[in-house]
């Protein structure tokens, strides 16, 4: 069976040799690139189209679940012309809890070393999977494919376990200028990953913090900040409606805020009505 | 691991206190009847058999009360924690003194109801005899909470060590650590067996020297030190190529100082683990080691992603401070600072020429 596919591994040695094994089990597999990090991988992934995504879990800056994640939200989807998602193999040296979330239908995982035996064996469900969408192909819009992926990054991506000695976060310090800011948590609108920093909305103030998302992530409390997208965190009682593009994009009208805020696919299934 | 349960008549206390009860109450019960055989053995006129038993468990069993099981229930009020519950301080002392009075004045109550005598009389006919047996009974006591302290005390440290080269081993046995280096030897035994040779021997090494060290406390030369870290770098420039350089730096005169083993070992790791590794452009670790006085100063150096504020509370660093404090005492610090972006620079001083 023809297909493409894109490699990212961090260390030379083991995407060469993926390359290798993988040129054994499955000669008529094409790999068009071969990224050393995350940021590449969904660039490359991209522009390419791969048909099949072998993704190693812990690559420098952003990691296979974080690319993978980020890949979901970004691959057009809608149009007839449109590609559909890739199936991901995700290949780890040892990840006991991404193996537990993992119930391998749509994505597979690989453990290193990476045994002939077993690639084979990923090989096959690959290409099962492949078949199967060609003989679906007219009637499966190419969202369909996404839904199975997305609900299992999911699993992997939601933190392993509320950290237990977690201290709520009651106020937001940030400097501005010779002073300290003091900002009641409550009164946070929206947190937004930029760059280094983190911006905190509030209705009357723009601040800028430190702390990187994921480490105040654990410290809100859930029920009243909601993750909207890899990069921002919302108060749920300042959301004031969902609206939906053409594209079937969903993004946030927030009470005291004159931007939308987008809604990634990952989140997107908390806005149902009820 | 599970608790069992412990004795029956214990349930009322923290399950992890129970077991240490029961077997102190044996212990004073022994002893309550081991004190009560002689004192009726040498003075049987003043001292009936049963009149001493009766004294004698009735004193052990309220101050053993007093002191041990409320010593659990009062602990939040004596800012003491499990698994010992024990606690030096102010509040402590009073609760002890204070039990110890008690459980004499309650206990002795007992005896003189089964007597019908009043100990408390002898106070005016014989103080001798009233203060000898007062001070014989805090005596004891006293004797047994130093015992039982001491014990507790010497336990704890006991698990702290056993936990502290378990979370040593695990560091430097890292699973991810270990299976990306499998795989690359499984790469290179096919391509270049050469290569593949040197680093399974760099892998023993390494492998050979985490054991050693998680059981030894001893001292090894720097030199030694440096080539451990030549060996773990060996292993990691297989795996991450052009993304990690790397400068060890030792001179001469300093190849035989004697070092705590693998001291530098988690510093180096941090900086590849937290530096190099999240960094897509990779970079340098520089180790140096310079006597500066009467002074020794290593620097580990990474040019990686660095870190804002704090580090995280990681193993590593704490250990190596620990490690450091153990060996050197006030002598021995650990300087961290770091730029985001820019990298982190580790500085260890220690005195120059001292085992």
């Amino acid at each position: 069976m023809q297909a493409t596919a894109l490699i990212a591994e961090d260390e030379p040695l083991l995407a060469t040799a993926l390359q290798a094994e993988l040129a054994r089990a499955w000669p008529q597999l094409q790999v068009v690139a071969t990224v050393g990090h995350g940021a590449a991988a969904v660039q490359q992934a991209l522009a390419l189209r791969p048909q099949v995504l072998f993704l190693d879990i812990r690559m420098p800056g952003q990691s296979g679940l974080e690319a993978a994640a980020e890949l979901a939200d970004e691959w057009p989807v809608g149009g007839p012309a449109d590609a559909p998602f890739p199936a991901i193999v995700f290949v780890t040296a040892y990840d006991q809890y991404a193996l537990q979330a993992f119930d391998a239908q749509a994505v597979d995982y690989l453990l290193k070393p990476v045994l002939p035996d077993r690639l084979a064996r990923t090989v096959q469900r690959v290409q099962g999977l492949l078949a199967q969408r060609g003989h679906a192909a007219a009637g499966a819009t190419p969202e369909a494919t996404l839904t199975h992926t997305l609900d299992q990054l999911r699993a992997l991506l939601a933190p392993a376990a509320p950290v237990p000695d977690a201290v709520p976060l009651r106020v937001i310090q940030a400097s501005v200028g010779s002073q300290m800011r003091l900002i009641p948590v409550q009164e946070v609108v929206v947190f937004e990953a930029a760059d280094k920093y983190v911006r905190v909305l509030t209705r009357d103030a723009e601040l800028l913090i430190r702390t990187p998302l994921k480490d105040l992530l654990p410290q809100l409390d859930t029920s009243v900040f909601w993750q909207v997208h890899r990069g921002t965190v919302v108060r749920a009682d300042a959301i004031h409606s969902v609206h939906r593009d053409e594209a079937g994009k969903l993004s946030l009208e927030v009470r005291g805020l004159q931007e939308r805020v987008p809604v990634s696919r990952l989140y997107a299934g908390r806005f149902k009505a009820m | 691991m599970t608790l069992s349960p412990g004795p029956w008549w214990l349930r009322w206390l923290p399950a992890d206190s129970r077991a240490g009860v029961q077997r102190r109450a044996l212990i004073v019960w022994a002893v309550a009847a081991v004190i009560a055989l002689l004192q009726s053995f040498f003075n049987p006129e003043q001292h009936p058999l049963t009149a001493s038993l009766v004294y004698s468990y009735g004193i052990s069993t309220c101050i053993w009360f007093l002191c041990d099981p409320l010593r659990i229930v009062l602990r939040r009020w004596l800012r003491a924690e499990g698994p010992h519950y024990w606690a030096f301080n102010l509040r402590s002392v009073l609760h002890l003194l204070l039990a110890i009075g008690l459980g004499y004045a309650a206990g002795t109550a007992l005896g003189d109801a089964y007597t019908g005598r009043s100990t408390w009389q002898l106070l005016l006919l014989s103080p001798q005899r009233f203060w000898g047996f007062l001070l014989g009974s805090v005596g004891i006591s006293a004797g047994f909470l130093f015992f039982f302290y001491h014990r507790e005390k010497a336990h704890a440290l006991e698990r702290l060590a056993t936990d502290t080269r378990l979370k040593l081993l695990e560091s430097q046995l890292e699973p991810h650590m270990l299976f990306n280096t499998l795989a690359n030897l499984r790469v290179l035994i096919g391509t270049d067996p050469a290569r593949a040779t040197a680093m399974l021997d760099q892998l023993g090494d390494y492998l050979r020297a985490t054991l050693a060290a998680s059981r030894s406390t001893g001292s090894h030369p720097l030199a030694l030190e440096f080539q451990r870290l030549r060996d773990y770098l060996g292993l990691m420039s297989v795996r991450m190529g052009e993304r990690l350089r790397c400068t060890l730096d030792l001179p001469d005169e300093l190849a035989t100082h004697p070092v705590p083993p693998l001291l530098l070992q988690p510093l180096v790791e941090n900086a590849i683990r937290h530096g190099l590794e999240p960094s897509v452009e990779g970079g340098e670790i520089v180790v140096s080691a310079r006597a500066d006085g009467d002074t020794l100063r290593i620097t580990v150096r990474d040019s990686g992603v660095g870190c804002g504020g704090t580090p995280q509370a990681g193993f590593g660093l704490t250990q190596v401070r620990e490690r450091l404090a153990t060996a050197f005492g006030a002598q021995g610090r650990l300087d961290w600072s770091s730029t985001p972006g820019q990298g982190t620079l580790i500085t260890l001083s220690l005195p120059l020429h001292a085992d």
